[in-house]
């Protein structure tokens, strides 16, 4: 239902800036998931999206019109917040429809014992009771529209929140970290409702968490945000295998993506651990970091060796952890079959295919990588 | 001195203590009962006693309402106090809201102000306002005993201290589903705030209720008197002091807060504990 077009967005509080300029197009329709570490800007951003912030330079434009000049409720967009952020003292039902009633009721309707009884209020009442038990019978909260807020579960109150959002029919939707404060499990299940919320709506979602599994699950693009500045945008399986930036590839994955120490050769060669890899990059020779995801290493044969420190089985998948010897260095591998686990203190082989291997340079960006032949690694050239 | 002996003990002087308390805080409250009940020749009898011989409670109370327009001075006196917090609460509110939640240059220097204000007691400014109330033309009315009161520094400074503890969220939810920034002062602050309120009220009722030193020096007119006026009254009248009338007349002033503290105890107690409350 709308397109959002951030360019150039900087905003800093008391002198510190926290947003360095943001350059981003959500396209009509999508689901996208800002992620980033804590402090990044998110909330930031998402508030100067719904105007309850004003940045310091830079345009916010929604379906190609400059929207900065305008207030946040003209701006037809809804926030879900963290807090769900209902009113205290009224129903279940009065909470979804205090945005119809401010944008059906004159102000004259809207007073309190005078309104009920001018003659139109009659019909438009009916039909915002209409409009909120038809959203209350989507979201599965129509028993509930009689409680007050201190009543609800969180799950319920989160529910109200969503209907709240919906009953106006905005052209976007915006979330805050709508289901961190959700038990784990009714995390995972508002996650499917949300996405098949966004499959039924066809609207324009923006959704900001901190968590990289709501992010990967739901979204249609991801951007990740770090230290004020949005660093890429694209789809979960983008971002996951082609991370441009060494933050990203951090960031992004649960265990963390390992990340070694090695070294680009002046033939464009590169170097781990004293092993060449069967890679090349036209980067300058030096230093460079080789980062290689968990499930992506191999245990049992490989140029390298490292001594099991820990085992962590999951029953369905197991971590095993690493020290690799003279080098101070751990290395997780994920073991898709548990049912053949390395001794602990045993010396383990392990090795990776080369296009497992994601190289950046001394300051993060990711350096292009050229597979030289597939599959093998060659032997060390000397230990 | 074993445990089982030495609980009861100090739960036993603790109690004592409590009510020897009470009883200094009630005598004066027994006193005026009594005397309220006692006919003149028992109110000056030499001999000390707190049950009246013979009860004269309804002769009192009869020349109370005889001597003075007892029941025109309890109406003023709910005119004056509720016009006083309905206009503390309509200035207080939207002002502890920008001091709480908007953002704007010299917000801090204009707390400061208001911490200030809190410090300056009404005795020193009353002068200066009596002088600005005669050049308005104002003294002798009600808006003599309302107008100076209407900004209460107090009330905008409790009224803050609570609007901090309401998330911001909740407002900026407001202002997301189109409630203006006064919508939200009265629609989502004032119902959140409550409690306060009822705090404030009680101590802003019960202050002017009971105020003597201002309304004394503003009024001339009878009509206009407030309670505590009503009592002086009976001081002031030329055939000397006649007691039982005068307690007769303080009960009956101070009947609507004991009745309207009986009704709102609950609320009462927990506006009083409210710098407890999250
Ligand atoms: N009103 C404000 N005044 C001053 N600083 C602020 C304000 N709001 C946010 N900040 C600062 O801006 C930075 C970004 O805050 P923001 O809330 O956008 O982070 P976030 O990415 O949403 O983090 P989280 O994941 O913890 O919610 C933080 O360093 C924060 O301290
Ligand atoms: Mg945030």
């Amino acid at each position: 239902m709308a397109q959002i077009e951030l360019s150039a967005i900087r905003k800093s509080f008391d002198g510190a800036d926290v947003l360095k300029g943001i350059d981003f197009r959500i396209e009509d329709g999508e689901f996208i998931s800002l992620v980033g570490p804590s402090g990044c800007g998110k909330s930031t951003l998402l508030r100067i999206i719904a105007g309850l912030e004003p940045q310091n330079s830079g345009q916010v434009h929604i379906d190609g019109r400059p929207v900065d000049a305008i207030r946040p409720s003209a701006r037809n967009l809804a926030m879900v917040f963290q807090s769900y952020a209902l009113y205290p003292h009224l129903s279940t039902f009065d909470n979804i429809a205090v945005p119809l009633r401010m944008r059906r009721l004159s102000a004259i309707e809207r007073l309190p014992l005078l309104g009920p009884l001018l003659p139109g209020r009659r019909a438009k009442e009916r039909h915002i009771r209409a409009d909120v038990e038809g959203i209350a019978e989507q979201l599965d909260i129509a028993p509930l529209l009689r409680r007050k807020p201190g009543q609800l579960s969180g799950g319920q109150r989160q529910r109200v929140a969503v209907g709240r959002a919906m009953v106006r029919e905005p052209r976007a939707f915006l979330f805050d970290e709508p289901l961190s404060n959700l038990d784990a499990k009714l995390r995972v299940h508002m996650r499917a409702e949300l996405a098949e919320l966004h499959r039924r709506l066809k609207a324009t979602f923006v959704y900001v968490t901190h968590d990289q599994a709501e992010a990967m699950t739901m979204s249609s693009r991801i951007a990740v945000m770090m230290g004020g500045e949005l660093i890429q945008a694209g789809t979960p399986a983008e971002i996951y295998n082609h991370p441009n930036d060494i933050r990203v590839a951090e960031f992004i994955g649960s265990p963390k993506i390992n990340v070694l120490p090695g070294r680009i050769r002046t033939d464009g060669g590169v170097d781990v651990l004293g092993t060449a890899l069967k890679l090349a990059c036209s980067a300058a020779a030096g230093e460079c970091r080789v980062g290689v995801r968990p499930e992506r290493i191999d245990l049992g044969t490989g140029p390298f060796s490292g001594t099991v420190v820990h085992l962590e089985n999951l029953g369905a998948e197991a971590f095993v952890h690493l020290a690799i010897e003279g080098a101070g260095l751990r290395l997780i591998a994920r073991l898709a079959d548990v049912r053949h686990l390395p001794a602990m203190a045993s010396s383990v082989a392990f090795g990776f295919a080369p296009d497992a291997v994601r190289i950046f340079d001394p300051a993060g960006k990711r350096i292009e990588l050229r597979v030289e032949q597939p599959e093998r690694i060659r032997e060390p050239a000397h230990v | 001195m074993s445990n089982a002996h030495s609980i009861p003990f100090r739960a036993i002087l603790r109690h004592v203590l409590l009510i020897a308390g009470a009883a200094l805080m009630l005598a004066p409250f027994i006193w005026m009962i009594s005397t309220a009940s006692k006919p003149q020749t028992e109110i000056f009898s030499s001999e000390l006693h707190l049950i009246p011989h013979q009860l004269a409670l309804a002769e009192n109370l009869r020349e109370a309402f005889a001597k003075a327009n007892l029941l025109r001075f309890l109406l003023n006196g709910v005119i004056v106090t509720i016009s006083i917090f309905v206009l503390q609460i309509m200035v207080a509110l939207p002002a502890a809201y920008a001091l709480a939640k908007l953002r704007f240059l010299g917000r801090e220097t204009l707390f400061a102000l208001v911490l200030f204000g809190i410090l300056i007691p009404p005795q020193a400014t009353a002068v200066p306002v009596f002088l600005m109330l005669h050049k308005a033309g104002l003294l002798d009315s009600y808006a003599a005993l309302v107008l100076p009161f209407t900004i209460s520094v107090f009330g905008i400074f409790l009224m803050r201290q609570f609007f901090k503890t309401v998330p911001d969220d909740l407002v900026d939810a407001a202002r997301m589903d189109g409630i203006s920034e006064f919508g939200i002062v009265w629609r989502v602050m004032l119902p959140a705030a409550i409690p306060a309120v009822t705090a404030f009220g009680i101590f802003s009722v019960v202050a002017h209720w009971n105020d003597y030193f201002w309304p004394l020096i503003v009024l001339n007119s009878e009509q206009l008197r407030t309670p505590p006026l009503a009592v002086a009254h009976f001081r002031n009248s030329e055939a000397g002091t006649s007691y039982g009338p005068l307690m007769a007349a303080a009960m009956v002033i101070i009947a609507p807060l004991v009745i309207a503290f009986l009704f709102a105890q609950r609320r009462f107690i927990e506006g009083i504990t409210l710098t407890g409350i999250k």
